[in-house]
């Protein structure tokens, strides 16, 4: 009997994992909590919109319009399950809510696609309305039509930094300045590796082009002070400490913040699936081998929710993950023969993505001198000074017993954009490597359901 | 200000009105209610532990920063819920009369 193919994520790892089953003769299952395909990099914009694709995805026009017309061809081939979440993993099942229907789905193999968000570091100020992450920012440009605000700071640090900025100024947003803490000189140590894929570095310069040719001012080596407004109306400014120790600020009434990205691994959390901590990343990530096979039987990992390696490299990912799981499963399939080729592709995105790392590296110096009084869980505004009193009253050294104390990582974003930053203010409160506080465990279910389910029929 | 988000493209779309607030709003064909929202105003809740409005933070679903009430008392992620015609949202934590999450 065939297996039973469960593909979670119809971004650019989710589609190209489909469509090589659907090669190999399978009738994969795609569910996806979009209304639409494509992810959030390759994010289509609502029907009855006008935009053309090169005003949509810029360079990457040509990517996005393949990945999407491929995914309509394989409609007929799959069971697409779109604006569905799947909020827990239990032994080969995989449980699924749509709407306020809630159904459970068996598979023989299931490759979670699941992507990335951004990866957070708090600053005093950050709760305060007009304060987005910078996908948040590129969502409400490329999926709406608008910017977050009518005169705009970006802030952090990643290629996002730049891409957001440049396709702001290209939609005619203002940019009051785009403030990166990384160095130049980081960038400059980070060439040999991000020569991996020099078309993806020259795409990199062309955006600060666009940026020094609007005249944005753009500051590298910054320290975030603080984002300054009001609790009623919201963000007024941003306040940093340029490379030379000199502090200013510029007025604006919205600020776009990220440093780089965090894959988003609950789902393999609750599969089972083993974590390791990657030096490198200074992340907790799921175990996988080349291919993307997870440390479960049966359980594929692929695209950045696995490794934060871009979409290019996320769509041959998802592919070498399907294939891997055909292989697994005793399916002939025409594409495995093209295993050996992925994976010698992959190294090479890996590679490029130690670059960008190296280039614009996750500031963990700045959770230590976070003042007191800055908010580190946004969901429940609990303060840095008060997880610092729960490691140093409690002896809490450990995410998650820190988390019981203090309720960090406990809010309805469960973690994802406190988890990070709050694991290095135990770290730095308790003297002790970042290794060793461990991770935030993933709770189902991986986002807030309605009280009210109904049970779907059986498939 | 009065308003949060600035529409810079696909401004020729066909707009229905929305109830904020029991104030009478316009939104526009294909809208998100984040979007609906906050190009009429500059928030789109109260925080539930005293700090302030709260406009949003991820728009993808992720940091759960969005949620409003509908006027029957039905929470919406604002984000990833498309305006409808006839919608009537409440965006202020005491006319909502919630009371799960602990105030400050």
């Amino acid at each position: 009997m065939a297996p039973r193919v469960v593909v979670i994520g119809a971004g650019p790892a989710g589609v190209r994992a489909a469509q090589a089953c659907v090669e190999a003769g399978l009738r994969p299952t795609v569910i996806d909590e979009g209304r639409r395909d494509g992810g959030q990099i390759y994010r289509r914009q609502p029907e009855g919109f006008s935009r053309s694709y090169d005003t949509l995805y810029g360079t990457e026009a040509e990517r996005a319009a393949s990945l999407h017309t491929g995914f309509d061809a394989l409609k007929r081939s799959i069971d697409y399950l779109p604006e569905t979440l799947v909020w827990n993993i239990s032994a080969n099942a995989v449980h699924t809510v749509s709407g306020t229907r809630y159904g459970t789905l068996p598979f023989d193999a299931l490759i979670v696609c699941s992507g990335a968000t951004d990866r957070l570091m708090p600053v005093k100020g950050w709760h305060q309305a007009g304060t987005y992450s910078l996908g948040g920012a590129q969502v409400a440009l490329k999926s709406q039509g608008c910017a977050i605000g009518s005169r705009i700071v970006m802030m952090g640090s990643g290629p996002l930094l730049y891409l957001v900025s440049a396709q702001y100024v290209k939609a005619g947003a203002q940019i009051a300045a785009v403030l990166d803490t990384s160095t130049f000189m980081q960038r400059i140590a980070a060439l040999p590796r991000l020569l991996a894929i020099p078309a993806a570095l020259k795409k990199g310069i062309a955006l600060t082009r666009v940026l020094s040719k609007a005249g944005v001012p753009v500051y590298r080596g910054v320290q975030p002070i603080e984002i300054k407004g009001s609790p009623q109306t919201g963000v007024s400014g941003v306040e940093v400490a340029l490379a030379g120790g000199k502090r200013i600020e510029f007025a604006c009434d919205a600020v776009a913040l990220g440093y780089h990205l965090r894959p988003e691994t609950q789902l393999a959390d609750l599969a089972g699936c083993r974590f390791i901590f990657d030096d490198a990343a200074q992340q907790w990530l799921a175990q996988i081998d080349s291919d993307g096979r997870s440390s479960v039987k049966g359980v594929y990992l692929a695209g950045d929710g696995a490794r934060v390696r871009g979409a290019d490299a996320a769509e041959r990912s998802g592919r070498l993950a399907a294939l891997a799981a055909l292989q697994d499963h005793g399916v002939q399939a025409a594409g495995i023969g093209d295993m050996q080729r992925l994976r010698d592709e992959l190294a090479r995105f890996s590679r490029f993505a130690a670059g960008l790392r190296e280039a614009f590296p996750w500031p963990a110096q700045f959770a230590a001198a976070l003042p007191d009084e800055t908010i580190v869980c946004r969901c429940e505004a609990i303060t840095a000074g008060e997880l610092r009193r729960v490691v140093r009253e409690t002896g809490a050294q450990e995410a998650n017993r820190a988390k019981a104390f203090s309720r960090v990582g406990m809010g309805r974003c469960q973690g994802r954009y406190c988890g990070h930053a709050g694991a290095e203010v135990i770290a730095a409160a308790a003297c002790v490597p970042l290794a060793s506080v461990g991770r935030l465990r993933g709770q189902a279910p991986v986002k807030p359901l309605p009280v009210a389910l109904t049970e779907e029929a059986a498939q | 200000m009065n308003q949060r988000f600035v529409r810079l493209a696909e401004t020729g779309r066909k707009t229905f009105p929305i109830t904020v607030d029991g104030v009478v709003r316009e939104a526009a064909e294909g809208d998100t209610l984040m979007v609906a929202l906050l190009t009429n105003g500059t928030t789109l809740r109260d925080s539930e532990f005293g700090d302030g409005r709260r406009a949003g933070f991820c728009l993808m679903g992720a940091c759960q920063d969005c949620w409003v009430w509908t006027a029957q008392g039905e929470r919406v992620r604002a984000c990833s819920t498309p305006a409808a015609p006839g919608m009537s949202i409440v965006t202020s934590l005491a006319e909502a009369g919630e009371g799960v999450w602990p105030r400050v």
